[in-house]
């Protein structure tokens, strides 16, 4: 697995305690692999752990070298004051591909004035259209409507061979649809 | 009432100096309230004001002193535990009671004292204008590379750390660069009117722009105007500055305030 942009062995990881582990796990380029699991599982903890956010106790995590990540959080950061519009917004964010239409309609206003369901697809869109190799994503489907969960289907199917994406989901069949494969966490 | 004095050469460093304070206070302040850190301009500026005076004592003009101070505290805060505004508060604090205790005990340091606080922008000189000077150099060519670090941190924080990336090349940079700025502008025109060009355009500007680009131009432009009429109604009516700097921007930003309802 010497191709692998990441490999997880044994992984133990939390924050004043493990709340998750042992895990062994890779991700290919190429690969799309779903997080499952009860709530609390420590799905999420799982991707903080990769993005260097939560203590690692046990196991060895082995990135690809100049390997680079980009990570949608569960909740995107929404500040109370956000004097960016949506093209702004993307171009901090380094977001590399032009916006699909549906995006790009909505793109002129400032970002605090997006619904819910307008930010997530913003924040989505601003992850999978970096340049990152790995990317991890977070219940990208929070606030999505059904034309939002279908245009986040697509690109992951039309996903570069290049990357990767670890994807944390409460919704199986969103998981079942997407993933090559689809790991189980606690529970 | 003389308008002539408006156009008096004597004057001309001093308006050159706050012109270009006016320009570079409002944009290094909207950075910091981005950060949520606007508490930060007063906190570097009492610093300043603290260190200037102490400057003083040992010789050094108020221009190269403040900044010391300013610096100090900000590379202390990127080396310490506390942040955000909880570490300007303990340095609002500090300098003020430096400042004052210093004032107390010294001849000029009474004089200077009031002038740090008041703003005395019409006894600026070559010395002020060079540091302003150099401070706009260092900010054109450092701002370009800082923002886009800076605002990404912000709206993204967990990138860095997931990438490992030195971030803290740019906070350690821009930390410094607001410290100087704020510091060159509390000695040129006063503590408070220096804190007032960081945060009152910054603030009406997140509110009524509908871009960053647009933000950081209505800042500067607020500040701007703000200045200029202060500059001249302090004059005319001879008023001390600061006071009067601090009292226009607080009526461009009720202003504009109102016109955007």
């Amino acid at each position: 697995m010497s191709g692998a942009l990441i490999r997880a062995e044994d992984l133990e990881v939390g924050y004043a305690q493990p709340v998750v582990g042992p895990l062994s796990f890779t991700v290919l380029p190429g690969e799309v692999v779903g997080l499952a699991g009860p709530n609390g599982s420590g799905k999420s903890t799982v991707l903080k752990a990769l993005a260097n956010h939560v203590r690692v106790f046990a196991g060895n995590m082995h990135r690809r070298s100049e390997l680079t990540i980009g990570w949608l959080q569960q909740q995107p950061l929404q500040l109370p004051e956000m004097p960016f519009n949506g093209w702004e917004y993307l171009r901090y964010a380094r977001a590399a591909d032009a916006p699909p239409a549906h995006l790009a309609a909505w793109l002129d206003q400032r970002v605090d004035s997006l619904s819910g369901g307008q930010f997530q697809l913003l924040n989505v869109w601003a992850v999978l259209s970096s340049v990152a190799e790995l990317l991890l994503l977070d219940e990208p489907t929070n606030n999505l409507d059904v034309e939002g969960e279908q245009s986040l289907a697509n690109t992951l199917k039309q996903l570069e061979q290049r990357r990767g994406v670890l994807l944390v989901s409460h919704d199986r069949a969103f998981l079942e649809r997407v993933c090559d494969r689809v790991l189980e966490v606690g529970g | 009432m003389n308008l002539s004095i408006l156009f008096d050469p004597l004057f001309a460093t001093p308006l050159a100096v706050g012109l270009g304070l006016s320009l570079l206070l409002p944009v290094l302040g909207a950075l910091l309230r981005l950060r949520d850190e606007w508490l930060a301009a007063l906190g570097l500026a009492h610093l300043a004001g603290a260190s200037g005076l102490i400057g003083m004592a040992v010789g050094l003009p108020v221009v190269l002193g403040a900044p010391l101070g300013a610096l100090i505290g900000a590379a202390a805060k990127n080396s310490g535990r506390l942040t955000g505004n909880t570490v300007y508060a303990l340095m609002i604090l500090l300098g003020w009671c430096v400042t004052l205790l210093v004032a107390a005990n010294t001849p000029l340091g009474a004089v200077m004292g009031h002038a740090l606080i008041d703003g005395q922008l019409y006894l600026a000189g070559a010395g002020h204008l060079a540091a302003v000077v150099a401070l706009l150099v260092l900010a054109l060519v450092a701002l370009p590379y800082l923002i886009p670090h800076v605002v990404r941190a912000r709206l993204q924080p967990s990138f860095e750390a997931a990438n490992r990336l030195p971030s803290w090349r740019w906070h350690l940079g821009f930390d410094l660069l607001a410290a100087l700025g704020i510091a060159v502008g509390a000695a040129a025109v006063g503590v408070m009117a220096a804190f007032a060009l960081a945060f009152v355009p910054p603030w009406v500007a997140f509110r009524i722009s509908g871009s960053w680009r647009q933000c950081l131009l209505i800042s500067a432009a607020v500040a701007l105007i703000a200045y200029l009429v202060a500059f001249a109604a302090a004059l005319l009516l001879d008023q001390p500055f600061g006071p009067v700097l601090v009292a226009v921007l607080l009526l461009t930003a009720f202003a504009l305030k109102l016109a955007k309802r």
